[in-house]
């Protein structure tokens, strides 16, 4: 792990110095224990701050389509910035459908590989308590459940790698769809409201997802106004139902929305039927290659039609 | 119009009440689904007058948030129908349209939405007689399942 932090600085300092990249995006230490942040490494000296642990979660893909827009006050020709990122098998999967989706220009982008083991889920730690805590940084019993379930720790379309100890990859992820799926409708339906009335529609989940770039989210919207801006439970369904369908053939499962809602709704349930769905239906596993079309842009002659209604 | 059967098991029913009759929007691609229904109308077929149509310029103009937003607003049901895959007046719009429609019926039944509040077929300009056996088939069974509750919003 140290060696990785270590070789980490060197890496992101020489990219600085020698100007191949104008901003290394990485964490640093946060100021509440167990917490990384995310850091904007712009010269030698930010560099020295870059920290590399199980406790860098965030998906700092998220902050790349804003990087690779024109701001509004420029006129005339603009250069787009080069950018290191420091990314997981997941953050890095968001950058390649982030490529497919032209929010970001691959060559501008230079994806620092790191070595993943997993990382620590905030919400089993504080379950487990302080003293648990530290004892158990090692091995996978606080280990988020996406990365317990995540089948790509190795990173796709890595331009440096930085070696280390890393977890392999899961073989089966959908066990808790597959649960939810022999469930009853009424009691999937009675499970999906009350995860969904908790919600107070923070849209913490949309911030932190690399996905949510829209200008304007459907939810925001007014003219068509989709949902009520109250508490209203269907307005609730209504938002999520959207939220999550437009994840769809995209989510790269990487927990950003999960660890994100501060009332610990279950997104993980929703967004992962999909997921299971796009891989059945149509073979596709988001950010996994930058060739394959985004299924829902594309189709087969042959493509499953049994949910067709023939009277 | 509602058949004499159908009529029946609703008055003796004792849910839903026998005032009730299903509401069902349409989303129908003008080129083929709509004039099928055109097509089941100028041939006089019978079909219960359960459905609302709504005419859009094909299937891959139906944004899944209509359906939902329909069923918040209190529809009973929803059908969508376009072209048969290969005859799309825009070629594919409807081949992107299954696509997204497969996902969406998967995933609203996934969280419990009753199946059948939301179907999707294909009626060509020839089909009257399709989209009236169709209608017929909806209308039933959006009866049987009786009003749609699980998203519909009340005045609070
Ligand atoms: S929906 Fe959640 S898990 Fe999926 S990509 Fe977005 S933040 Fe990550
Ligand atoms: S983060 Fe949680 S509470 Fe906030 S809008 Fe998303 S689901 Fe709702």
């Amino acid at each position: 792990m140290h060696d990785a932090q270590t070789k980490l600085r060197e890496t992101a300092k020489d990219l600085l110095v020698s100007a191949k990249v104008d901003l290394v995006l990485g964490f640093q230490n946060g100021s509440l224990p167990l917490r990384t942040r995310p850091c904007f490494a712009r010269n030698a000296a930010d560099a020295g701050r870059l920290v590399w642990n199980r406790l860098c979660t965030n998906n700092l893909a998220v902050y790349l389509p804003r990087l690779f827009e024109k701001p509004a006050n420029v006129r005339g020709p603009w250069t787009p910035p080069k950018v290191a990122v420091v990314a997981k098998g997941c953050d890095a999967r968001s950058i390649m459908g982030l490529v497919k989706e032209h929010q970001v220009i691959r060559e501008n982008v230079v994806i620092i590989a790191m070595p993943c083991q997993g990382m620590i889920s905030l919400r089993k730690a504080e379950a487990a308590g302080a003293s648990a805590r530290t004892s158990k940084l090692d091995g996978d019993d606080l280990v988020a459940q996406a990365c317990l379930e995540c089948i790509q720790p190795s990173v796709p379309g890595a331009n440096i790698i930085i070696d280390g100890p890393s977890r392999s990859a899961a073989s089966d992820r959908f066990q808790r769809v597959k649960d939810f799926e022999a469930l009853t409708a009424a009691e999937r339906w009675q499970q999906f409201v009350a995860q969904v009335s908790k919600c107070i529609r923070c849209y913490a989940c949309r911030q932190a997802c690399p996905n949510c770039y829209c200008k304007t989210c459907f939810i925001d919207q007014t003219k068509p106004s989709w949902a009520g801006v109250g508490d209203d439970p269907t307005d609730l369904l209504l938002f999520h139902i959207g939220r999550v369908f437009h994840q769809a053939g995209r989510c790269v499962e990487c927990d950003a929305c999960v660890r994100a809602c501060p009332v610990g709704i279950d997104l993980r349930l929703f967004t992962q039927k999909l997921v299971k769905d796009v891989e059945e239906l149509f073979g596709y596993v988001p950010g996994t290659s930058l060739e394959e079309a985004p299924p829902l842009s594309t189709y087969r002659p042959d493509d499953s039609e049994c949910f067709i209604t023939d009277p | 119009m509602a058949d004499t059967t159908e009529m029946n098991e609703t008055a003796i029913g004792t849910q839903p009440p026998p005032a009730w009759e299903p509401r069902i929007v349409a989303f129908l691609c003008n080129w083929c689904s709509y004039a099928g229904a055109d097509l089941a109308g100028v041939s006089r077929l019978q079909y219960p007058a359960h459905v609302r149509v709504i005419r859009v310029p094909c299937s891959g103009r139906v944004n899944p948030l209509y359906i939902v937003k329909a069923l918040q607003l209190g529809v009973d049901g929803v059908l969508v129908s376009g072209c048969h895959p290969g005859d799309c007046h825009y070629i594919s719009g409807n081949l992107i349209a299954r696509r997204k429609f497969a996902l969406l019926k998967s995933f609203l039944e996934y969280l419990g939405v009753e199946p059948g509040r939301v179907q999707f077929s294909w009626v060509s300009a020839s089909e009257g007689n399709r989209f009236a056996d169709l209608v017929k088939k909806i209308s039933a069974d959006i009866r049987k399942l009786g009003p749609a509750r699980q998203m519909k919003k009340e005045a609070r």
